[in-house]
């Protein structure tokens, strides 16, 4: 060891640096025994270090095993493979494989080492070559060095042929047009004897198979009397030691030949009549008792129901596929399940024989068994197994494990709601997983579940009485009292009269006050999810409307909230305390049943959302379907808080930006409550804002119609009140005082005014885009002296975005003889909480003198 | 006994506990699970064949020889060579030679 010569070197074997490494007992340590290996390993490439080129490469990959940046150890690799000892291309080329991929462009340069090494005469240098190829060559690197390959798979040395044979998949993975090349030589080297080539070569024509067509066509004609060959021998076969594997011969080539015959089989009725004799024997004749045989046997069946196989081959792989089933290993089980998976296609009928086992393996110990047994059942269910199967899932629901809870629920609802001819039965189901694990249910699956409600007058006394049993029993789960909450606000006259009882029910009595405790306890102590809380209010304020006594209680209770921290809250208590104390007058029109919510159209958005469409485009009212008020919605992306939210259920604060998915539920539920008819198609139909919605609603004001939008006067639906942007001032002077807000757009104000100049500022605002402004700024000149080198400058608070655009010029005429203008847009990201505010800063030449005026804005508008 | 096979996203994971040590292959989705189990199993006898009575310290030391070997094993997610003798082979001459 040389220290002299680089004192850099840390002159470490590998195995004391590997030893340094364990003996760490932080991770700082090892960090620094690591920083300092890389350290000297990058002080030796770069000397260009000879002698423990080796070592500093095997220590290199020890430290990316660690996971440990090691790029600059790419180049080395490029140098050890490039030089002419067997160890150092050995190292350089495990180097290569391990610490880059075939993403790196580095790779390119190997191409020239590798095709000499291709050709070397050295057969274990081949072999590495190919090694390395096979493992990560890129596409191009594929095409240079393909014809190589299809040379070397025709030397006689063994060895060779199997790396060259399975070199030969990669190449037809990525450059799947090659597949041609080598489907000659690929059938020819069945013949061979040695296992090694042999596996190889059937894997390889099984990769030829699925890359290119005429590959298959050729390898059906030409192969299927050898493979059925090479498997009667190795299964037929004495005891051979070097392939021995628990009295086996060899099963992995066994494993292998059956799959390609799956492959060749499939749809080939000819294929599968040449191979339906091995098949027979391998699979009686192979003994189960250990785990080869099983792999074997597994094989076997899955190639069986994957070719077109005769019946009595059929029975005989589902009396394996039964045994398996029965078997006390789980890994055994587990393939078991699998194979039953893919006897759905083939053969219902014996699936359905083992449904009782099945569901067993679903409360199984184990979870993967859980797991695919919950799957299996998923696919068995039809119309006549339903209702038992659901029932024993929601039996095995109360005791399941939480994290096998999620997946449980969202099967069953989806089984529920696929076979729900039976509208009562359904109720019923949703409402016993809801009480069960009401916390695991999707949105979208409550939300469906509501607009069944509302499509079912003849079971929603039904349903609100249910749920308020439910109710009352427990209150932990959210989803839960989320829908318990809206029945009872929607339908709570029902809950308290017992009208419309089915047979199965009992009378009971529900008082008003009842009622009104129920929502009371759910919004107060039940949770602090706001959603459920802005739910709460909601259904107070209809119940206060439908049992007139409770008025003066709920208002109570809604005042409580008006100084809530939560923004959605506070404001929904006061708005709705408003109505109830000053708007008797319209509370009972605006707190009316809610229109039926249209299931059709919710199931068509459902779907189409679920493929994560964005565009909610809503036209001006078509076709109204039912409901007394169709009211478009809001903008194709404005933040949830905007758009009608009838069960106002987003409740977190607008974000500016919404993506695809997060507004899909919201969307929904635009949709969900009957907002217009979901007609996508007419995307000319503008998007207005909310708040000219409500002008509209409230026929006030002279402001333009937009797309034929009828100024009704029409205040049916219940929530539109509420629907409003957060804090827009205009909403709330309308309830105060509905006095007409004439001028809905925003008046030009002059923002700043010295003697020498004077700014206006113009603003417009796009609809459904209300954080976003658009302002004109108009400088003139007040004096007598023109300026020059006019330049504006403003700046404003961090959560408004500014952009400036360039002025219209930079001297402003004396005297007003003219103006400039310039255009900024504003974007308010608090818009409704905090008003617009700016600081300008004005610059200028006259008669030469530089001069700079300064200011502050702060009489923008309200409502910016 | 635990079922040796995990399902993560799209694909699956085989491992096999030898006592302290897990070995574990990732496989996607058709692969023959037990086919994994017995390949673990050949690695293991493969290394315990040179090594003598493998253990973590073995591996853990001669890194670049159990890559090696499981070079001559698999390649590109395809099974090479079964037989412990000829996938030993060239492992025992390059290291007569160095």
């Amino acid at each position: 060891m040389d220290l002299s010569l680089n004192p850099f070197s840390s002159g470490t074997r590998l195995r004391d640096m590997i030893r340094a490494i364990r003996a760490s007992k932080t991770a700082a340590e090892e960090r620094a025994v690591v920083r300092r290996e890389c350290a000297a390993i990058r002080a030796a490439i770069s000397d260009n270090d000879q002698d423990y080129r080796h070592r500093n490469m095997a220590k290199l990959m020890f430290i990316h095993m660690l996971g440990y940046p090691t790029h600059f150890g790419q180049m080395e690799c490029l140098k050890l493979i490039a030089a002419s000892g067997f160890p150092e291309k050995r190292i350089g080329y495990l180097g290569l494989t391990l610490l880059l991929d075939e993403r790196q462009e580095v790779l390119m340069l190997v191409t020239n080492s590798l095709k000499q090494d291709l050709n070397h005469s050295n057969q274990f240098i081949v072999g590495l070559a190919l090694c390395a190829l096979g493992n990560i060559c890129s596409a191009e690197m594929a095409r240079d060095l393909a014809p190589e390959v299809e040379r070397l798979l025709q030397t006689r040395d063994p060895n060779t042929k199997k790396k060259a044979a399975l070199c030969s998949i990669r190449i037809v993975r990525k450059v799947p047009d090659l597949a041609e090349n080598f489907m000659g030589s690929a059938a020819s080297l069945l013949k061979e004897k040695h296992h090694g080539v042999l596996i190889s070569v059937v894997q390889l024509c099984t990769e030829l198979c699925k890359a290119s067509r005429e590959a298959l066509e050729y390898l059906r004609k030409h192969s299927v009397e050898g493979l059925v060959r090479i498997l009667r021998d190795v299964s037929n076969s004495s005891y051979a030691p070097e392939y021995d594997i628990a009295g086996i011969t060899d099963p992995f080539l066994h494993i292998r030949v059956l799959r390609l015959m799956r492959t060749l089989g499939q749809g080939d009725a000819d294929c599968s009549e040449h191979v339906n004799d091995i098949l027979a024997q391998v699979a009686t004749k192979t003994e189960s008792n250990k785990n080869a045989g099983n792999a074997i046997l597994y094989e076997c069946v899955e190639t069986i129901m994957g070719i077109e196989a005769t019946s009595g081959l059929r029975v005989l792989a589902i009396n394996i596929l039964g045994r398996f089933l029965s078997n006390r290993d789980n890994n055994i089980r587990y393939v078991a399940l699998n194979m039953l998976m893919k006897a759905m296609a083939v053969d219902t009928l014996a699936v359905q024989r083992h449904r009782v086992t099945i569901l067993e393996c679903v409360k199984d110990a184990d979870v993967s068994i859980r797991k695919r047994a919950l799957e299996l059942v998923y696919l068995l269910v039809n119309d006549t197994n339903v209702k038992p199967l659901t029932k024993e899932l929601v039996d095995y629901l109360e005791v399941s494990d939480d994290d096998f809870k999620e997946d449980l629920t969202a099967k069953i609802c989806s089984i529920v709601e696929k076979f729900s001819q039976d509208k009562l039965w359904y109720l019923d189901q949703m409402f016993k997983v809801l009480t069960l694990t009401g916390n695991f249910v999707k949105d979208d699956v409550w939300h469906a579940l509501i607009v069944l409600i509302s499509n079912a007058p003849e079971l929603q006394g039904y349903s609100v009485r249910s749920l308020y049993k439910a109710l009352q029993a427990s209150g932990t789960q959210e989803s839960l009292v989320r829908v318990a909450v809206w029945c009872i606000g929607e339908y709570g006259e029902m809950l308290v009269n017992n009208i419309s009882m089915l047979d199965v029910e009992e009378p009971i009595t529900v008082t008003e006050s009842d009622a009104v405790d129920a929502l009371e306890l759910a919004l107060k102590r039940y949770s602090v999810d706001v959603t459920t809380r802005a739910m709460c209010l909601v259904a107070l304020l209809k119940l206060s409307s439908r049992f007139p006594q409770t008025s003066k209680r709920i208002q109570a209770i809604v005042v409580q909230n008006k100084g809530n921290t939560v923004l959605e809250l506070q404001q929904r208590s006061i708005e709705f305390n408003s109505i109830i104390q000053r708007h008797q007058s319209i509370k009972s029109s605006l707190l009316e049943r809610m229109p039926v919510l249209d299931e059709a159209s919710y199931l068509l958005k459902r779907a189409a959302s679920s493929q994560a469409t964005v565009s909610l485009t809503k036209s001006a009212p078509s076709a109204a379907s039912g409901g007394s008020l169709k009211v478009p919605n809001g903008a194709v992306k404005p933040p949830p808080a905007p758009l009608a939210d009838l069960l106002d259920l987003s409740s977190d604060d607008a974000p500016v930006t919404t993506s695809a998915p997060s507004t899909a539920p919201n969307d929904f539920l635009q949709d969900l409550l009957g907002i217009g008819l979901i007609d996508t198609s007419t995307a000319g139909g503008a998007p207005s804002a909310s708040t000219d919605i409500l002008m509209d609603l409230l026929s006030i004001g002279s402001y333009p119609v937009q797309n034929g939008l009828p100024a009704t006067s029409n205040i049916g639906s219940p929530g539109q009140v509420t629907k409003h942007a957060p804090g827009t001032p205009q909403v709330i002077d309308l309830l105060d005082g509905l006095s007409p807000n004439v001028n809905a757009a925003y008046p030009s104000i002059t923002a700043f005014q010295s003697a020498t100049l004077k700014m206006t500022f113009n603003f417009k605002k796009q609809p459904g885009k209300p954080q976003e402004t658009t302002m004109h700024a108009s400088f003139t000149n007040l004096t007598s002296v023109t300026l020059t080198n006019f330049m504006f400058q403003a700046a404003v608070p961090k959560f408004i975005q500014l952009r400036l655009d360039p002025a219209s010029s930079s001297t402003l005429p004396a005297s007003g003889n003219g103006s400039i203008t310039q255009s900024l847009s504003v974007t308010n990201n608090q818009h409704g909480q905090k008003p617009l505010a700016m600081r300008i800063r004005i610059s200028y030449k006259v008669n030469g003198e530089d001069r700079l005026e300064q200011g502050q804005i702060s009489n923008f508008p309200a409502g910016l | 006994m635990q079922c040796s096979f995990v399902e993560h996203r799209n694909y699956k994971v085989v491992y096999r506990r030898y006592a302290s040590l897990f070995f574990l292959v990732g496989v996607d989705n058709d692969e023959n699970e037990l086919a994994i189990l017995e390949f673990i199993h050949l690695l293991v006898e493969t290394m315990d064949r040179h090594f003598g009575n493998v253990c973590e310290l073995d591996i853990m030391f001669h890194l670049e020889k159990v890559h090696f070997m499981l070079e001559e094993m698999v390649m590109n997610g395809c099974i090479v060579e079964t037989s412990k003798q000829n996938i030993l082979a060239p492992i025992q001459l390059m290291e007569k030679t160095s």
